[in-house]
């Protein structure tokens, strides 16, 4: 298979890498744009380590080809915060402890931002607010601080004035 | 007592890596990148027991990109181990020499340009081997007739290790009912989710850099430069952020190691990561564990003896196997006093994955035997489990015979309040029940087997000119939060706030050596040497401050969020960064530093403090498939003086769901020495659905070791669930679960022995 230039758009910027067909999406943000935030942490699509955003949905990274992903929009944990200012759900981990190692956190609040967008403002339930994680691993928190930090986000207290 | 006198201790504040670490920026092992690196890989072997016959890499060197393959006979093949005082227990190489003790021992390692072609090497490597019998048991292990695993080591046996006290054949007498058992304890994975990593860059000024996931850059300095025969000070080992450790990453790895060799002979910079099912096979896991118990009771619940056997799976090296063995054997008899104790030890090598320490150090496997015998006494003599954990366990003062000192004690108090809890919950429906379980831990070893000629835990702390902080730690941040904890009581202590600090931490270059991150030590140990080193570098302010104001010398000075000022008088001071400039002015410029260290003296064998706790599991199970659902964990906890309360809360919360994995989900089976399981998929561990909801009661108490009053809070936490799990299923059930995991199947075998032997009736 021959190499070939892919053209994505990645926290709000146009990229243009020369891949291998089969490169994952996970390498081209990790090795190719260097966006170390996204993490790996299996090979078999498990521990959601390098979960991101695509058209606003949850990917997990390495589960999907670069390719697949030409002329698409997608954010990693470093596309959360504008110029400084972190996002609600950034600062909702904060407040609760919602991390320790951090290892899965970029995936974390990656899943938390899609799951939150998705609601459109209607409240979840608890079991639903954990379905939505239900795709990655910590080890390190037991969940209660990372489902603590959502619900707060989804029951709108962290809303600018 | 009331400790509100603090101004940042026990108030909630941010993890000083928080932003960091949400916003994508904290950078791992994992994730560092070096001009022109070079990628490892590992070839592993496929064989539990074998001879090395010869290691042929002509195939591999040819393939384009590939810069060098290294077997043992590159190194200097010295014998490694973490208890390096003690020869005979170093017995591992990690490129061997001679032969391959289990599945997935490194044998050569690759560099290339890429990580596919060093992947690609590995298969061009040729390898002949001549296959050993081999034992994956330790009671096997221990026959006369088994393989030796080690040249010269009968039986098979690594280390033994002997506790007793009081007259235990005396005390046994004076028992009214005597109960016996065996369990068998399973390992368990760290399952950290940053695999074991490396990356080394050894330049031609024979210095050596090297990046390492590990939980004490201390110890991987020193093992590195005594396996590549380089001076410790030539070694710089750099812990940036670590992803997980949970008592798997303080040895030597492969991935250290072979990164180094590697470096060392091109001069390059090369990065090893073990791939998860690396990580799985092949960087060790808790101890599997066969408990025999016997334990003496009167007929009032008192405890005269217990007498227990153990015998562990130590898979094929010692590692820190050798102090889970010791631990596990004195953790066995918390929290409880016994007239008489005795425990034999006996940890035997297989030829498995080796297993070493992992959160909880040997006492989750004890207290699951422990604590569900006593609650099966009790409920044999119509006891009250409360009442007789009661009446048997530590108090402040009390002295563990040729052991332990226990200076404070909230154990009562943690009985007391989940009491209140169990029985505000009331009667539970069929097939529902609460198991209960307490135990206590180690606030740090006393143990030195590194041979550290270094203090335990040492810290400097520097006072630039505006007043900041540099605070310089070589305790180990691996998540659990230790550099935040280091900057609440140095902030406590100097009297400024959180933001003036910045914490140094992982460089064995500008760090000052510490053991690192095991055995729930460096809150106490490096928390008393960062206390030290903050009293140290404001005495000196003070003094000058003394002069400055030119007040009576009865007054005590003292400086409090940012204000320097008469104990008795707090309104009449200076401002501390006006202070600051002065001194420095006086010292003819020269920044205020302070130092401090902590090393353990005249306490005991084991730990300078012990924490305490109970716990109660709130189960259901479903008698048809044997499901377990948790509804709820409650936990009564006495750590001393909390010092960040939201890391104390993640501490409960995460050790919750780490045990509750051991106890029900997380298995390693193995198959002729074949680990069935070695990916995330086939591997359960506990994901946000299964987590149940955790409640922690604080028990005041206040430790005179500790900082403030601090003690061990997050590893013990490991320790009660799986014991108050199979509590639960028993209260529910009336089966009595003796292996872990308590899995479904295991259920459903109990629940038809029981209705086979009621029939029997």
């Amino acid at each position: 298979m021959e190499k070939h230039i892919l053209r994505l758009k990645v926290n709000g910027d146009e990229y243009e890498v020369y891949i291998h067909p089969k490169t994952l999406l996970a390498e081209v943000i990790r090795d190719h744009l260097g966006l170390t935030g996204t993490k790996r942490g299996c090979d078999t699509v498990s521990c959601g380590a390098c979960t991101v955003n695509v058209e606003g949905k949850s990917v997990k990274s390495c589960s999907v080809l670069a390719i697949q992903c030409e002329g698409l929009e997608v954010t990693t944990v470093e596309g959360l915060e504008v110029n400084g200012k972190l996002s609600q759900i950034q600062r909702a981990f904060l407040d609760n402890g919602s991390y320790q190692c951090g290892f899965c956190t970029p995936g974390m609040l990656m899943s938390s931002t899609a799951f939150l967008s998705e609601l459109e403002g209607k409240k979840p339930s608890e079991e639903e607010i954990r379905e939505s994680i239900e795709g990655n691993v910590c080890r390190c928190t037991g969940y209660n601080s990372i489902v603590r930090a959502i619900d707060a986000v989804a029951q709108g207290k962290y809303k600018e004035e | 007592m009331s400790h509100a006198k603090y101004s940042v201790i026990n108030t909630p504040v941010h993890n000083i890596d928080g932003i960091a670490k949400v916003t994508g920026r904290a950078t791992y092992t994992f994730d560092v990148t070096l001009p022109g690196m070079l990628h490892g890989k590992i070839l592993r072997s496929p064989h539990p027991h074998a001879k090395i016959i010869n290691i042929d890499a002509t195939r591999a060197m040819e393939l384009s990109g590939v810069k060098i393959v290294v077997t043992g006979k590159d190194t200097l093949g010295i014998k490694q181990g973490i208890w390096r005082r003690y020869e005979e227990l170093c017995d591992e190489q990690v490129l061997p020499l001679e032969k391959v003790r289990y599945i997935g021992e490194p044998v050569a390692a690759v560099a290339a340009i890429t990580e596919e072609i060093a992947e690609a090497a590995l298969d061009l490597i040729d390898v002949e081997y001549e296959v050993l019998p081999a034992v994956y048991e330790p009671l096997e292990a221990i026959k006369k007739e088994a393989p030796t695993i080690h040249e010269g080591v009968e039986r098979n046996v690594n280390v033994t290790r002997h506790i007793e006290w009081g007259d235990v054949d005396e005390a046994f007498e004076e028992a009214d009912y005597i109960r016996e058992d065996w369990f068998k304890c399973s390992g368990q994975a760290h399952m950290c989710m940053e695999t074991r990593a490396a990356v080394s860059s050894f330049t031609p000024e024979g210095k050596l850099t090297c990046w390492a996931s590990t939980q004490s850059a201390y110890y991987t300095q020193g093992l590195l430069a005594g396996v590549l025969g380089l001076r410790e000070g030539d070694v710089r080992v750099l812990a940036p952020y670590v992803g997980g450790g949970f008592g798997g990453k303080f040895e030597l790895d492969a991935a250290m190691f072979c990164s180094a060799v590697m470096s060392m002979k091109l001069h390059k910079p090369v990065k090893v990561i073990f791939t998860r099912e690396e990580d799985f096979i092949a960087s060790k896991r808790r101890t599997p564990m066969f408990y025999y118990v016997r334990t003496g009771m009167k007929k009032d619940g008192t405890f005269c003896a217990r007498e227990s056997r153990m015998f562990s799976n130590g898979g094929a090296y010692t590692g820190m196997g050798a102090t889970a063995l010791y631990l596990s054997g004195f953790f066995h008899s918390f929290p409880y006093k016994w007239r008489g104790y005795r425990y034999d030890g006996y940890r035997v090598y297989t030829n498995t994955l080796p297993s070493t320490s992992m959160r909880g150090f040997g006492a989750p496997q004890a207290m699951f035997c422990s604590e569900q015998q006593i609650d099966w006494m009790c409920a044999d003599l119509g006891l009250d489990p409360f009442e007789v954990r009661r009446k048997n366990g530590h108090t402040e003062g009390y002295e563990v015979p040729g052991q332990a000192f226990i200076a404070s004690c909230g154990l009562e108090q943690c009985i007391n309040e989940i009491e209140k809890w169990v029985k505000a919950k009331g009667k539970m429906p069929p097939n529902r029940g609460i198991g209960i379980s307490s135990c206590g831990f180690m606030s740090g070893g006393i143990f030195n087997w590194f041979d550290s000629p270094y203090s335990f835990s040492s810290a400097v702390v520097t006072i630039n000119v505006d007043g900041t902080v540099e605070l310089h730690v070589g305790c180990q941040d691996i998540g659990q939060g230790s550099n935040t904890t280091m900057a609440i009581i140095a902030a406590e202590t100097l009297g400024v706030k959180m933001e003036d600090i910045k914490v140094h931490s992982g460089d064995t270059t500008h760090c000052p050596a510490d053991l690192g991150a095991w055995g729930s030590r460096q809150t106490l140990m490096a928390g008393n040497a960062v206390k030290m080193a903050c009293e140290d570098a404001k005495k000196q302010l003070l003094e000058f401050a003394y002069a400055e104001m030119g007040i009576n010398i009865v007054y005590d000075l003292d400086i409090k969020d940012r204000w320097v000022h008469i104990v008795a008088r707090p309104e009449r001071g200076l401002d501390y960064f006006e202070l600051v400039k002065k001194v420095l002015r006086a010292k003819d410029g020269q920044r205020v530093v302070g130092r401090g260290y902590y090393t353990p003296h005249r306490k005991g064998m084991i730990s300078p403090a012990y924490s305490y706790m109970m716990q109660a599991v709130d189960a259901e199970i479903d008698p048809e498939t044997g499901r377990i659902k948790i509804h709820e964990v409650m936990t009564a906890h006495d750590c001393g003086q909390p010092i960040n309360p939201l890391g104390l809360i993640g501490q409960l919360e995460g050790a919750a769901s780490m045990a509750l994995g051991y106890a029900y989900l997380e298995d390693m089976p193995f198959e002729d020495g074949k680990l069935m399981n070695p990916n995330l998929v086939d591997y359960k561990v506990i994901k946000a659905p299964e987590m149940p909801p955790t409640g922690i009661i604080e028990i005041d108490t206040y430790e005179p070791e500790g900082p403030y009053g601090a003690k061990e809070a997050g590893e013990g936490l490991t320790n009660p669930t799986a014991a108050a799990l199979g509590n639960a299923v028993y209260n529910a059930l009336g089966i009595q679960m003796k292996e872990l995991p308590i899995t479904p199947e295991r259920i459903l075998k109990a629940l038809r022995e029981k209705k086979e032997q009621e029939a029997q009736k």
